[in-house]
């Protein structure tokens, strides 16, 4: 990652809350494995928020772009058959 | 000395740790050397306030007179019972992580042995100050094996940190007739066979860090007796101002 000012690399942070999955909360500097975690305990977790932490070097993610947008999503925009509206629902199942 | 007597000196002793370290990391908030880092700082702070504020709630208790905030902030210098080490002053960075390391050392292997105190109370404030302070070995430790390792600046401020602070380490140790008192009661401990625990752990530490313990003929002592470095008078002077100059004056 470029780093044109003084601060350590970025890592992005995942926490698990109760028992849902781990959901992303944000990024935080840091020049190891252990200073990211610790540096995500203290900022993300400080009102007791979280049982497990995992962080990942931003670097290491590959995302798409906003170019890349128009090829990867619009083809899904008029098919609406890829949604499961056209059955009846039985009744009582309520979270299907 | 009574039991109860000396049971108060002593909870006011492990208060005045808290409070005055507390109050020196609080120094840093704004000034860390990275966001996160002032962060991690404050928080360990407020860890240490939390303990202070329980300990002087449990010393109001076995007083039954003063009350948290008397205590906290209306006695004068020779009243206050802390240890020289966590009096002093900040320094660089590596400084205070030095400070940190050898004081919550200290505080691990302290609260580890009052688990088995015979005082209901003690154990319980030493459970939670135990799960505290090991965070705070952590991140105080790792940061010294990172410095030793890191830049030969970062190893020489170590370096140098360790030097000046070492002189006040045999002060951790030291014990006087409240110890003695609480120990015939198995409420206290022998601070002698906590020594060797410190000793070794600190030592496994500075060697991962290619950083040395300095050999030195003057150690300096006194604080559980109330004597103390210059530097407390300025920390009270500025810790102090609000409550005198407004007595009772809450948020």
């Amino acid at each position: 990652m470029e780093n044109n000012n003084d601060q350590l690399p970025l890592w992005e942070v995942f926490i698990q809350k109760g028992g849902s999955p781990f959901k992303h909360e944000g990024s935080i500097h840091a020049s190891d494995k252990n200073m990211a975690l610790q540096n995500a305990r203290d900022i993300y977790t400080r009102r007791g928020e979280g049982r497990l932490i995992w962080v990942v070097p931003s670097s290491s993610i590959a995302a798409t772009t906003v170019e890349e947008e128009a090829e990867f999503f619009d083809p899904a925009d008029d098919k609406i058959y890829r949604h499961p509206t056209f059955y009846k629902m039985p009744e009582g199942a309520k979270n299907i | 000395m009574t039991t109860k007597e000396a049971l108060y000196n002593y909870v006011l002793r492990l208060a005045d740790d808290n409070l005055i370290l507390a109050q020196r990391l609080a120094e840093w908030c704004s000034c860390g050397p990275i966001l996160e880092e002032d962060l991690a700082i404050t928080n360990i702070s407020l860890d240490l306030l939390g303990q202070a504020e329980d300990f002087y709630e449990y010393a109001s208790e076995l007083n039954g007179e003063k009350n948290v905030d008397e205590l906290a902030f209306l006695r004068s210098e020779r009243e206050y019972f802390n240890h020289l080490l966590v009096e002093q002053p900040n320094g660089d960075f590596a400084c205070s992580m030095v400070r940190q390391m050898l004081f919550a050392t200290y505080a691990k292997h302290l609260y580890e042995a009052l688990l088995n105190s015979r005082d209901e109370k003690l154990v319980a404030l030493a459970t939670k100050g135990l799960k505290e302070v090991k965070y705070h070995f952590r991140h105080s430790s790792e940061w010294i094996i990172r410095f030793g390792k890191g830049t030969e600046e970062s190893n020489v401020r170590t370096q140098n940190a360790i030097n000046e602070l070492w002189r006040y380490t045999d002060d951790l140790f030291e014990m006087n007739e409240t110890d003695k008192v609480l120990i015939t009661q198995s409420i206290g401990f022998s601070l002698k066979d906590i020594y060797p625990l410190w000793k070794a752990e600190i030592s496994h530490v500075l060697d991962a860090a290619n950083i040395t313990i300095p050999e030195l003929g003057n150690v300096i002592t006194g604080g559980i007796n109330g004597m103390h470095t210059e530097y407390l008078g300025h920390i009270l002077a500025e810790m102090q101002f609000l409550q005198r100059a407004h007595p009772g004056a809450k948020w």
